[in-house]
């Protein structure tokens, strides 16, 4: 006998035959007619007018034909709340059956009977049911209570039924516990402050207890249920993530991933240098690389989660590239995540693999995904600097196949690299403008646009190309639009004489004939710009760019915690936090990963296996774009106020728009989140960024300010030094050709302990130079004027003036790249120039770094293996007594000498300004020309920088 | 939790739906049918989210299950949830098809109040199930005391997978160890990844309730043993070790026995169910290696030749061999030689497909192939896919061996001599890939 006949029915006067049939005093009639309704209900039928029938039928010995009708009851009892009374005595005899298949099926149902009526009735047979002498029972009950609460909440409170609920999380058998502990969380999440589930190491005990012991899905109920808990201390943590990490090899992905979701969170107040720790880590891995074999659906939840503890722990998965690699037969759903972690593992280890399947990828069929791919190849070169020439050249390849969406993909991220490595690759631009036509969407043609604005200088017809998209200004996107008004005002401040009408013409395009808003209001913007200061426009809109950041896509930090406290949920897969698709009380809680027990941690004493996780910087490179331009806008720029750093301002973009119009307009721009340079140039990262904490610097380069200060005071010490023991020429620092007839070379020396920056300024223009002023970009250790640049007498043509500018170390701090890369802004009555210099780093080595033997001895086995770089320095002829003195003189000092089998080895030290400890050991062999140096430092970024100076100061 | 439960044929009709939320009422119904099932773009998502209704699907031959959920569920429990619910429905009636769904909607409407309780996972064990959901309600009423409550102990007990009082007249025992070999390789022969994924599946006729202990060659496990005993042993057996990668098992094995002795043990259910998954790259068997070469003559022709060797011990023989070869959707003619075997262009599939019945180890065959291909202007090249291969091989790729199976049970009169124990081995193609 098959039942699909039941779903054929659809004839007229049909409920009237149900309603005969129902009444039937034939058993099996009547079971078939109940059939029917059910089949018709679920299909959407409206059999809600049977209800007096169907509810007759109740009265049965047949189980099956209990259970339709309980069905259909809990369809339509809502809607026939006064006959729903009809079974409430059925329910409460059914709840004293001796079968307690039949006592548990009573109270289930009636849980699921949302009428208040029945609610009342139901509490009786509820308390008996919750401590029934089966376990069957209990455990339905206990669930029954959750439902009762979500009817009812006060009746639940009222009736203590609360308290009985967690009694039973001591029951002895593992299924009850399970679900009370899932009733209970579910009820203590819409109260989030009722301290229902008052985790305490005791039921704690109680819930690893069962966890051994209950179902696959009993063990999620608890697993999740844990990680709500917050452990007392580091010990308590560590015991839990021992009983817990068994379930990492369950074979429900589930179990799994809960599971890791609570070792995720209570490994953030284990110790890093706990062996524990690194075990914990390691453990980690396989579980998760497995659920990639799961099905696709579990895949893609998995791939989700990684991509979160990826982003919170790149350390765990960061040798399991592979496994990412994207099948052919994926589905598209998870060949998209699989591309996503990719690019987040990709590193300078496994990057020729990476590269070679992406490219691969870029050949397949799916549009979105290979548009993906495409923009992966560029966010490698981004992030792996090493990679990028390789990844440029792929780029163009692709560029060659003429695939329309293939091509403007590219465009959209070559732009990124131009970004990240200014003045490296724009030798491309000429194939990119072969494809200009070919662009057809806002994205890529906005891209375009803003490179040849952006390198305007460089592409001849940059005026044509520009003005060929001016022809259709109206049916462009607001992006086009936005970014060919922004490109052909740079285009007009670099070559003005040519582009005068073009500007003209998109100043009226974008102000007098635009509806949109935000077009018409850069307009007008630029357009007051150029008419009242050209100088001041040129610095906004030809700002320097902030470095664009490595990571993109990068989840905000705290809202990241909050999803790793999600692992496994929908939060996790949308990665959005409850409360943005959850309604009314339940997930607006936000949950927060426990407190790292090292926060005492000491700066002093950063550890190696954390290097990753907690010591270094966080990945937010780009410091909020405000305060960057800021920055710039804060240049002095009136040579009379030459004393001391500019008055502080509220907002950098505030002040540089009241000067420019008058006041008129800041408030507006105050709220102006993109800068008036108007860069679609910056990348999605970019708006994370600016919810990010700002960019800081590795901890320790936080160096203590005394440090610099001393050296001030110094001043007029006169320590001594043998001056000019390392004086290199002077290098031409900004040539005569790009700062209108200024040129600028100059040198870094140190003297006595203060650092001086000694320039020789010439004109080479035709008129007389004044009004000289200098600012500094932050650096990295915090290089600032010490005060004002001092060229008191107007520089006539060709007239040359030595100017020497002593700095401070006291400055704003922000990671360079090089290291010792200086960004600096010099201006006189012409205009603004900025140029770049690298400073020998020691400069920053101060007279008093010579350290201690012992304590060089103790600090050199302190400081971690990875933290030690070796080099070679070839070619040099000195022996080590002459190295060693020739090294003095730059505060490189030498502790001891050791000599082993005819090598010299020298045992160094020195100190930065920022209080930095730079260790060395130098061998030299007699008669070998090549030295071995290495180099130990907690901030072994320095190591580099170090290492040159070692070099030029031992060649020169 | 869950909130609903929607069983859907290919054309988005309902066949089941279930509500277990209040805040899921019968629109949702519709929603999904709407957004999902007729949406015209194919599925980008197994998660949707339709007016703050998050609907978590799975897809079994052409059978939707949906469950909808207006809160923050666990969804790797659903996922887990839906496809324990097919083998549940499979177990009970056979191939999911919207026949069968059709004809037992009755039982599915009756599991899914016993498997899911108010959107909560319940004990979804088919034994236990079976011992109560019966499909003959009366029967139910004949049930003694006893029975009751060893049906109710049984699904909230701690075994909840076996009941008590099974016996066989046979005490017998069937293992087989599956294995899928899964490989990506370049053109030029490089193994880009591989790995074996593999699967324990037992099928036990044991009476009782029997302790079992399952050994096999466990990298880690050897080398423990080996620092007990002589170096000799050592030298001996660690040769043939594996090292596993990772590993889960079934619920019925003891995990925290495992974590910290890495032994398996179990008490099995009675029947058909699968022991442990695990997962190997180390020193892989590739029992095939695929020598492509194309090369493209003109713009109208491609020469294909692909040469496949048998890399196994020479008196195996491998079956069911199958190379697919991807030809461009501009084929218009193709002329094949095969050594052996039988080889067919399939339009429909674009691919030549490449039939062996057997080859044994260490041999070598080959195929060749002349491709037309129509003039077209399109300027995108042809992706390439690559060349997949289907095998079956009678051992385990990965390496791995059983070395013992042991049954205990204390309570009978059965010793673990007295069981008849069979074990199979077979490898097969995972997804087995030579980029061409």
């Amino acid at each position: 006998m098959t039942d699909s006949k039941y779903f054929t029915t659809t004839k007229k006067g049909e409920i009237f035959e149900l309603k005969a049939e129902l009444n039937s005093d034939k058993k099996e009639k009547k079971k078939e007619a109940v059939k029917k309704v059910i089949a018709s209900m679920t299909v959407g039928k409206d059999v809600s007018a049977l209800f007096p029938d169907v509810v007759n039928c109740m009265q049965t010995d047949n189980l099956e034909l209990k259970k339709l009708v309980y069905l259909y009851l809990m369809n339509y009892a809502k809607s026939q709340p006064d006959m729903a009374i009809m079974a409430v005595n059925t329910f409460v005899k059914d709840c004293e059956d001796p079968n307690p298949l039949i006592r548990a099926l009573a109270v289930r149902t009636m849980g699921c009977i949302r009428v208040d009526k029945i609610t009342e009735y139901l509490c009786e047979p509820l308390r008996k049911c919750l401590k029934d002498e089966d376990p069957y029972v209990r455990k339905t009950a206990a669930v029954c209570v959750a439902k009762l609460h979500d009817i009812n909440a006060q009746l639940v409170e009222d009736q203590g039924f609360l308290d009985t609920l967690k009694d039973l999380i001591s029951d002895s058998n593992p299924m009850v516990v399970a679900n009370a502990v899932a009733a209970l969380s579910e009820i203590a999440e819409s109260h989030p402050n009722s301290h229902l589930l008052d985790l305490n190491p005791q039921t704690i005990n109680k819930l690893l207890t069962a966890l051994n012991e209950c179902t696959e899905w009993g063990q999620i109920f608890i697993l999740d249920c844990l990680a709500n808990y917050t452990p007392r201390d580091d010990r308590e943590s560590q015991s839990i993530c021992e009983r817990v990490t068994p379930r990492l090899s369950h074979a429900n992905s589930a179990v799994v991933l809960s599971a890791v979701k609570v070792l995720m969170k209570f490994m953030e107040m284990l110790p890093k240098d706990l062996d524990y720790y690194g075990t914990l880590l390691k453990k980690l891995a396989p579980p998760l690389v497995t659920l990639l074999s799961a099905e696709p659906e579990l895949q893609y939840v998995a791939l989700r989660n990684i991509n979160l503890i990826v982003q919170r722990r790149p350390e765990i998965l960061k040798h399991e590239m592979k496994v990412f690699f994207v099948k052919y037969n994926d589905p598209i759903y998870v060949k998209l995540e699989k591309l996503d972690i990719m690019i987040r593992l990709a590193s300078q280890a496994n990057i020729a693999q990476v590269l070679a399947e992406l490219k691969e990828y870029a050949t397949e069929v799916d549009v979105d995904f290979v548009r993906k791919a495409v923009r992966a190849i560029g966010r490698c070169a981004i992030k792996v600097e090493q990679s990028a020439e390789r990844c440029v050249s792929t780029l163009l390849d692709l560029i060659q196949t003429k695939v329309n969406y293939v091509v403007q993909e590219a465009i959209v991220v070559i732009k990124d690299i131009f970004r990240k490595y200014p003045n490296k690759y724009e030798s491309v631009i000429a194939t990119l403008c072969e494809n200009l036509d070919s662009l057809d969407e806002p994205e890529a043609r906005a891209a375009m646009i803003w490179i040849v604005g952006e390198y305007a200088e460089r592409i001849d017809n940059a005026d044509e190309l520009l003005e060929s998209f001016l022809e259709g200004f109206h049916d462009e996107s607001t992006q086009v639009q936005l970014q060919l008004l922004t490109a052909i005002v740079k285009l007009f401040l670099k070559k003005p004489t040519e582009t005068q009408e073009l500007v003209q013409q998109v100043l009226s395009l974008a102000t007098q004939d635009s509806d949109n808003p935000d077009l018409r209001d850069r307009g007008y913007i630029y357009w007051r710009l150029l008419s009242t200061d050209p100088v001041a426009a040129k610095e906004v809109v030809l700002a320097e760019k902030p470095l664009i950041s490595e990571e993109t896509d990068l989840i905000e930090p705290t809202l990241l915690e909050e999803l790793i406290c999600h692992i496994g949920t929908l939060a996790s897969v949308y990665h959005k936090p409850p409360s943005a698709f959850v309604e009314g009380s339940r997930g607006v809680q936000h949950k927060r990963l426990p407190a790292n027990a090292g926060s005492g941690e000491s700066v002093e004493s950063p550890d190696p296996g954390s290097a990753a996780g907690v010591t270094e910087a966080p990945p937010a490179v780009i410091p909020s774009q405000g305060d960057l331009l800021g920055d710039l806008l804060n240049l002095d720029l009136t040579p009379t106020t030459t004393t001391g750093p500019p008055p502080p301002t509220t907002s950098g973009m505030q002040m540089g728009a009241m000067d420019l119009l008058g006041g008129g307009l800041d408030s507006l721009m105050g709220d102006e989140s993109e800068p008036l340079g108007g860069d679609i140039g910056g990348n999605p990262a970019m708006g994370a960024a600016f919810g990010a904490a700002p960019a800081t610097m590795p901890a320790s380069f936080n160096a203590p300010v005394s440090g610099g200060l001393d050296d001030l005071f110094d001043l007029g010490g006169g320590v001594g030094m043998p001056m000019g023991a390392l004086n290199p020429p002077k290098a031409v620092w900004l040539p005569a050709m790009k700062a209108k007839g200024l040129e600028i070379s100059g040198v870094f020396v140190r003297r006595a302990g203060v650092i001086q920056m000694e320039m020789t300024l010439t004109n080479k223009a035709m008129s007389v130079m004044t009004d000289f002023a200098i600012q500094f970009n932050r650096n990295s250790f915090g290089l600032a004027p010490a005060g004002p640049l001092q060229i008191l007498t107007p520089l006539s043509p060709n007239q040359s003036i030595e100017a020497a500018l002593p700095l401070s170390t006291v400055g704003p701090v922000m990671k360079m790249e090089p290291l010792n890369n200086l960004q600096v802004a010099v201006k006189n009555n012409i205009d603004v120039f900025y140029f770049s210099c690298q400073y020998p780093i020691s400069m920053l080595f101060v007279e008093d770094g010579k350290m201690e033997r012992q304590v060089f001895l103790a600090t050199w086995k302190d400081i971690p293996n990875e933290n030690e770089s070796q080099f070679q320095i070839k070619d040099c002829h000195l022996n080590s007594d002459a190295a060693s003195n020739k090294l003095q003189s730059s505060n490189i000092f030498t502790i001891a000498k050791r000599t082993v089998e005819g090598q010299d080895m020298l045992y160094q030290s020195m100190k930065l300004t920022n209080g930095i400890w730079v260790l060395a050991e130098l061998r030299v062999q007699a008669g070998n020309p090549n030295y071995t140096i290495s180099l130990k430092c907690r901030a072994p970024e320095v190591s580099q920088c170090v290492f040159q100076n070692y070099e030029a100061v031992l060649k020169n | 939790m869950i909130g609903g439960l929607f069983i859907y044929n290919h054309k988005g009709e309902v066949l089941i739906s279930r509500v277990y939320r209040d805040d899921i009422g019968r629109n949702a119904v519709d929603a999904f049918r709407v957004n999902v099932i007729h949406a015209r773009q194919q599925v980008r998502s197994p998660v949707t989210n339709i007016a703050r209704t998050s609907f978590l699907h799975v897809k079994r031959s052409n059978i939707w299950l949906a469950a909808a959920t207006k809160q923050n569920v666990n969804a790797t429990m659903v996922f887990e949830f839906l496809y324990k619910m097919c083998d549940v429905m499979a177990a009970y009636f056979g191939k999911i098809s919207e026949e069968n769904v059709k004809n037992n909607f009755v039982l599915i409407y009756e599991l899914l109040d016993e498997i899911l309780d108010f959107g909560y996972p319940q004990n979804s064990e088919t034994g236990a199930l079976k011992t109560f959901i019966t499909q003959q309600g009366i029967k139910s009423q004949h049930h003694t005391k006893e029975e009751q409550s060893q049906i109710t102990s049984q699904v909230t007990g701690q075994i909840g997978w076996r009941r008590e009082g099974i016996k066989y007249r046979r005490n017998e025992l069937f293992l087989d160890v599956l294995e899928s070999v899964n490989l990506l390789m370049s053109p030029q022969g490089q193994v880009l990844s591989a790995h074996v994924s593999g699967r324990v599946v037992m099928k036990s006729y044991l009476s009782g309730m029997p302790e079992c202990k399952f050994g096999m060659n466990d990298k880690i496990v050897i080398d423990k043993q080996g620092k007990g005993g002589g170096s000799e042993d050592v030298a001996k057996s660690g040769k043939q070790s594996i090292a596993i990668d990772d590993c889960t098992f079934h619920q019925c094995v003891r995990l925290s026995k495992f974590d910290t002795e890495r032994s398996i043990s179990f008490i099995p259910p009675d029947g058909d169910y699968e022991l442990m998954r695990y997962r190997t790259t180390k020193d892989i068997i590739l029992p095939f290696r695929v020598i492509p070469l194309v090369r493209e003559v003109g713009r109208t022709k491609l020469e294909v030749k692909v040469v496949i060797k048998s890399n196994f011990k020479s008196s195996l023989l491998a079956q069911k061999i199958e190379v697919k070869i991807p030809t461009p959707l501009t084929t218009s003619g193709v002329q094949l030689i095969c050594m052996k075997g039988k080889a067919k262009y399939k339009a429909s599939e674009n691919a030549i497909v490449w039939k062996v019945k057997r080859m044994a180890g260490m041999k070598e065959s080959q195929i060749s192939a002349e491709i037309e291909l129509l003039p077209t202007n399109d300027k995108k090249k042809w992706a390439r896919p690559p060349i997949s291969m289907n095998f079956e091989v009678p051992f385990a790729p990965s390496g791995l061996k059983v070395r013992y199976l042991k049954v205990f049970e204390p309570k009978l009169n059965y010793s673990d001599h007295d069981v008849i124990k069979w074990v199979r081995y077979i490898g097969r193609s995972g997804i087995y890939e030579t980029r061409c």
